[in-house]
């Protein structure tokens, strides 16, 4: 502590606007910093502003896009390299405008689409937590895009227009608190939207598609309507607050981007966010998705994809799929399974995935991999028979989708 | 020239079954921990998935999971008038090594010793006298008793899910159960395996002739089961690639499957694999440790400095270390002096095989410690009056495995080793034919101990550790009245022919015959006759504890690992309530 001290001291002596914005802080606003810190978890700020193993809020890893990459920037005090040089109003536009301080637009890497929900009060106290964080010195070049789309965006851009809505979030008022919470968390700091709506050309949301499932970084993020197959229809609230707290539940086993996601921040909520974050779930419309039928038993790829299922996958997920709660992924009525796009599912199955470990929920199995003894067609066919048997129904998995994601992994 | 490293607390030396659950213990009390482990760190997903875990060449043929003899090895002798010879290629025993140890490659058969075996010299010395044991008999008390280590036998099959049927829940003896053993608080976590045909056909043989079988207590677990850590352990599929292999479907009970997710998750943990522990240092009043020194891939020397010092290695590298660091007083056969090396006892186990015309076993169906036993000849379970010996064993059908190499070797008695005639025996037996073993224990004797090599060193230049052993009369005597009472229940299961393969002599270090090596540091009560105290701890060195069956002053006639287990439970509460409260000798003489 003393240490931070002298070096507030030296940082004030160097930088008169530094001491100008001190005078205005409260630095002992217990309550307000403790929030802060509480909604930092619920953005899961941490998640893109820090590289593994690197110290929290210090810049983060790349960020792969269709554009190139984008890295989190160091949000650490530092005047040099990190927010130390800013004022809490800079802070509030990128928050809420997707303005930067030098007055030019952020990439929507940095989720202020959704961030623009959060309420005023939010966005001060998160403020007044990051400005309590230790100044790390660490330089980070955020814009790694290629040419053309590194050029400095201005202000108003054609993307906004089309893509970005600010404004804070509104109540309904015809509906509960808990599901006004759900709401302001899911929409809001939760940014769930970021990976599982799907986007458009330009890289904005599909706003009519809301959290129905999206492609990102070579990773599925699944629907997350009531559509009863590939949506979480079938869960309960309590199956769902219990997945988001635990990282697992009787259906599945949060593993990929999303293991981060509840490592860093769903398992640290509130019981009554996670509540509030169900209820919302739940209640909103399934996916217009038509009718699916399952192919039949007897098509030539299901007979051989039962035969790679019954020698490799059943010793773990069982003969008829039902898996271990907490160690091996149900995959009958499965919503992940019969997702319309199979990426996650060719993915683990090429090179394996280890799932999160929680306090609750520590043992983090790991699926290996068969990438190295299943050939394309072979992985294509056990994929279409467990998207086809047991009750589920998708569409069959192509040798060529194989093909194409095992070279870009291969990368 | 060590490179010296800040200190920590606690260095644990080996991080298997007893290294984890030390480390686990003591990481809830906040000190800080280092974990150094000689071979690599091992994943189920990683390093023996599914897809090739039940690899019989690579893992028991060629034994991929060990340690290999040129990083480190043994000497062997029969008897102190002969010179040790290197074992170059491991047999009779497989050392195991990298991160879970033993845990990994273990059958998981999952046995607590009956009470008695805790004091076995002074309850067969009432029962039958001073004169009916052998001379060169150095069998001796344990200095704790069943009841004191139930509570921590318990812990360790909670921990693990162990499946079974209890046979006496505080002191009600339960029907299906083994009526033998020591009264246990509750009944198992987990139900039995479901058995196969051929142990269901032993059972059944076994109740016409009034012994009373129950289902042996497996680590390979029949239902899925979160353990009191929160880890969850799946159900087996009876691959029955159990020992010699790691479970590629999380089903065995191993520091993997049961403490390391949560074990690696604390910020006070911290393990080194790929490093050679090369000596336990002592301060310059050599009655307190200082540290170890270890080695690492490249060479480099470094010495951890530790207030706390836990040998946590196989029992035979345990030895090693205490003699190579000059702890304690070398144990001297012919003064019958000295307390490192003393009582290095083993197993004495034996089989018979049964061939039939008209039963198939389907011997695939197998899981490392699925089986149906009995026990009255186990222990003192019976009277050893009229037989001359003392001891015993379990004895059962126990379907540990059938895989396809090594069953090629179970064909009756006259077959030739290769050619037609030899395929067409295996291919007419491996379906019909059973091997049913009995599995007895093993006494400590004078001349059975460790030293240190005069003539062969490791690379580094360390002597390498003699170990001078050979079964003695009273264990041929035991092996073969077992073989006998076994070879007639086997002829009630009604085969063609059978053949009984008692234990003969001598020890021949070339075939294996189980990994239960015991002994050469032993816990007891008295500091002249064994070299730790009753809580493991060191009589010379009190910040210095020695876990494993290194501290077994003999071997019971059951598994060890579960009084491995159970003992380290117990000595990690014992520096936990009472150690690290009032650093010191924990047993005063």
């Amino acid at each position: 502590m003393k240490m931070r001290n002298l070096m507030a001291l030296a940082l004030a002596a160097c930088t008169t606007g530094a001491i100008a914005m001190r005078a205005a802080e409260d630095g002992q606003a217990f309550e307000k910093i403790e929030r802060g810190r509480y909604l930092a978890v619920l953005g899961d700020c941490v998640g893109c502003h820090t590289t593994p193993g690197g110290r929290p809020f210090a810049g983060g890893a790349a960020l792969e896009t269709p554009f190139g990459a984008l890295i989190g920037p160091n949000i650490t005090p530092d005047v040099a390299t990190g927010i130390g040089g800013w004022s809490e109003e800079d802070f509030r536009r990128v928050m809420h405008e997707g303005i930067g301080r030098d007055g030019a637009r952020l990439y929507p890497a940095m989720p202020y689409p959704a961030y623009t929900k959060v309420t005023r009060d939010d966005v001060s106290a998160i403020w007044a937590y990051l400005r309590t964080l230790d100044p790390v010195r660490n330089e980070v070049q955020p814009n790694q895009l290629r040419f053309p789309f590194n050029v400095r965006r201005p202000a108003t851009s054609t993307w906004d227009l089309i893509n970005f809505k600010p404004g804070v979030f509104q109540p309904d008022p015809a509906k509960p608190d808990v599901w006004n919470r759900g709401a302001y968390l899911v929409e809001g700091l939760g940014h769930c939207g970021t990976c599982h709506t799907p986007k458009n050309i330009t890289g904005g949301d599909r706003g009519s598609e809301a959290l129905q499932g999206a492609l990102l970084q070579d990773w599925y993020a699944p629907d997350l309507t009531e559509d009863p197959r590939s949506g979480i229809g079938s869960w309960s609230i309590e199956d769902i607050v219990r997945y988001l707290k635990t990282g697992a539940n009787s259906y599945d086993i949060a593993s990929g981007p999303m293991a981060e996601a509840v490592a860093n921040s769903t398992s640290k909520m509130t019981d009554g966010d996670l509540l509030a974050i169900a209820t919302y779930l739940k209640d909103r419309a399934p996916r217009s998705g038509g009718a699916v039928t399952a192919l039949a038993a007897d098509n030539p790829r299901m007979v051989a994809g039962q035969a790679i299922y019954e020698d490799r996958c059943a010793a773990c997920h069982s003969r008829r799929g039902a898996g271990v709660p907490s160690l091996f992924p149900r995959l009958a009525s499965a919503p992940l399974v019969q997702s319309a796009d199979p990426t996650s599912l060719i993915r683990v199955v090429l090179i394996g995935n280890r799932a999160v470990a929680t306090s609750a929920a520590p043992t983090a199995p790991a699926m290996p991999a068969f990438g190295w003894n299943l050939n394309d067609t072979e992985i294509a066919d056990v994929l279409t028979y467990v998207r086809n048997t047991w009750g589920n129904a998708a569409s069959a998995v192509q040798p060529e989708d194989v093909t194409k994601l095992r070279a870009r992994l291969q990368k | 020239m060590a490179r010296k490293l800040p200190a920590t607390d606690v260095v644990i030396v080996g991080l298997g079954w007893t290294g984890s659950i030390l480390a686990h213990e003591l990481a809830g009390s906040g000190l800080n921990i280092v974990a150094i482990e000689r071979g690599p760190w091992r994943d189920t997903a990683t390093d023996f998935p599914p897809a090739y875990a039940q690899d019989e060449l690579r893992y028991h043929i060629r034994h991929d999971l060990f340690l290999r003899p040129a990083q480190l090895t043994m000497t062997v002798r029969n008897s102190v008038n002969e010179t040790a010879l290197p074992m170059r290629s491991w047999g009779s025993f497989m050392p195991p090594n990298g991160v879970g140890g033993g845990g990994v490659h273990w059958n998981a058969e999952t046995w607590r010793f009956l009470p008695s075996d805790f004091q076995m010299k002074t309850h067969l010395t009432e029962r039958y006298g001073e004169k009916f044991l052998p001379a060169d008999m150095t069998i001796q008390d344990w200095g704790i008793t069943y009841d004191e280590l139930e509570p921590y036998y318990d812990k360790f099959e909670y921990l693990c899910g162990t499946s079974g049927k209890a046979g006496n829940i505080r002191g009600l003896v339960q029907v299906g159960g083994n009526p033998f053993e020591g009264a246990r608080a509750r009944q198992y976590p987990t139900p039995p395996q479901k058995q196969p045909y051929g142990p269901t056909l032993f059972a059944q043989a076994a109740n016409e002739m009034g012994y009373k079988p129950f289902p042996q207590p497996s680590g390979n677990l029949s239902q899925a089961y979160t353990n009191p850590l929160g880890v969850t352990l799946g159900s087996c599929t009876y691959c029955g690639f159990c020992e010699w292999f790691g479970c590629g479907n999380y089903s065995k009970a191993s520091p993997q499957t049961t403490i390391l997710p949560v074990l690696v998750r604390q910020p006070n943990f911290e393990a080194r694999t790929q490093c050679e522990v090369l000596k336990v240092n002592l301060d310059d009043s050599r009655k307190r440790a200082a540290g170890v020194t270890y080695v690492d891939t490249s060479g480099n020397e470094l010495e951890q400095p530790a207030d706390l010092v836990l040998l946590c290695a196989f029992q035979l590298f345990n030895v090693h270390l205490l003699l190579i660091s000059g702890i304690g007083k070398p144990y001297d056969p012919r003064a019958n002096e000295g307390v490192i090396g003393r009582n290095y006892s083993y197993q004495v186990t034996s089989s018979v095989d049964a061939f039939f015309d008209d039963k198939i076993f389907n011997p695939f169906i197998a899981s490392g410690a699925i089986g149906m036993c009995i026990d009255e000849f186990n222990g003192d379970n019976f009277d050893h009056g009229p037989h001359g010996f003392v001891g015993g064993g379990y004895m059962g059908a126990v379907q540990t495995n059938g895989r396809p190499l090594q069953t090629t070797t179970r064909t009756p008695k006259g077959t030739p080793r290769w050619g037609l005639e030899w395929k067409e025996a295996v291919a007419k037996n491996y379906l019909s034919s059973y091997e049913a073993v009995t599995h007895g224990g093993c006494c400590s004797y004078r001349d059975a101990y460790c030293d240190l090599d005069p003539n062969y060193t490791d690379r580094l230049g360390r002597k390498l550790m003699r170990i001078t052993f050979d079964f003695h009369e009273n264990e041929l005597k035991m092996s073969q009245y077992l073989t006998d009472r076994l070879a007639e229940v086997v002829q009630k299961m009604g085969p063609r022919q059978f053949e009984k393969k008692p234990r003969t002599g001598p020890y021949d270090s070339r075939i294996y015959q189980t990994t239960h090596t015991c002994g050469g540091a032993i816990m007891g009560a008295d500091p002249k006759s064994s070299a730790l105290n009753r809580y493991l701890q060191s009589w010379d060195i009190s910040n210095l504890f020695v876990l494993g069956a290194t501290a077994f002053p003999q071997n019971a006639g059951y598994n060890p690992t579960d009084t491995v287990g159970a003992l380290a439970y117990w000595a990690s509460d014992a520096i936990i309530n009472q150690y690290l409260k009032n650093p010191g000798p924990l047993v005063r003489t």
